[in-house]
């Protein structure tokens, strides 16, 4: 039985955060700056982290709450270390297309 | 449509859009000033769900330090445009291609999802401060993983600093 809380029915939710992760993904596969993509994989957590918390209320499980508290703490983690490892590329090839990273290419 | 209708549209049109825009604009630092107003967009849907620790979390964590952080690397690279020539048209159009099909089959997929509804005893106050606080720090709910996390955030400054000290020759 679908339930519609305050007059949004939860489909909307749904469809809401999957736009939302399909413009990260079109993102991460569109762009060819690093930092972009970096920034669209956030757009991705955010677009989970929206819907995991829409379910919390629907169901009314606060597991979903405090899951979305521990992606964002991983999310604010993996920033930091992966600007730092950004930085680290800058240095040694003075730009930040992911074109120049092709030593692993065959 | 009620009211409540049409503060989802709205907020949903602003995420939407401002998501749009910053794969669309060549400026990362236009791209920051619009992935900032998603965020707070998004900490908007969180209110209107009845999350507020999660609403603030996001725009202390998300909005107030990450953002920053971007916009420090952005600077110190000195990123002002995007000086790199772009890719051809055949994988943009691809990728544009592959992303819309993903959207579509995640769409359809969901669409006749059942939602199993819990029983009627349904808490509308589990997003609010010392309820969500209260199952954080149970010792038979979230503790154990709080506690690790602080770990986790201590290896990511270790990572961190050790990855962005300068080599001495």
């Amino acid at each position: 039985m679908k339930e519609v809380i305050i007059g949004i029915p939860i489909q909307w939710y749904i469809y809401l955060s999957v736009i939302i992760f399909c413009i990260g993904v079109m993102g991460v596969l569109f762009r060819r700056n690093a930092i972009i993509i970096f920034m669209s994989v956030e757009l991705m957590l955010n677009a989970v982290n929206l819907l995991m918390v829409a379910f919390s209320r629907y169901l009314g499980d606060s597991s979903g709450q405090v899951f979305v508290f521990f992606v964002m703490v991983v999310a604010a983690a993996e920033v930091a270390v992966g600007l730092a490892i950004l930085m680290m590329i800058f240095r040694n090839t003075k730009s930040t297309d992911i074109d120049v990273l092709n030593n692993i290419k065959w | 449509m009620q009211i409540s209708q049409y503060l989802f549209f709205f907020l949903s049109f602003v995420a939407i859009f401002s998501a749009l825009m910053v794969i669309i604009d060549k400026n990362p630092v236009h791209s920051v000033l619009y992935l900032i107003i998603t965020f707070f967009a998004i900490a908007g849907h969180f209110l209107f769900l009845n999350a507020a620790f999660l609403a603030i979390v996001e725009l202390i964590v998300y909005a107030g330090a990450i953002m920053v952080l971007f916009l420090y690397v952005i600077m110190m690279l000195n990123l002002n445009k995007e000086v790199e020539p772009h890719k051809k048209n055949i994988p943009k159009i691809i990728a544009v291609f592959s992303a819309c099909l993903l959207m579509i089959c995640l769409v359809v997929v969901l669409k006749g999802a059942e939602v199993q509804m819990l029983p009627a005893s349904r808490n509308n106050n589990i997003g609010l401060v010392e309820n969500l606080g209260k199952i954080l720090f149970d010792k038979n709910g979230y503790m154990l993983p709080f506690e690790i996390s602080s770990i986790l955030f201590l290896s990511a400054m270790v990572g961190a600093v050790f990855l962005s000290k300068k080599e001495i020759n």
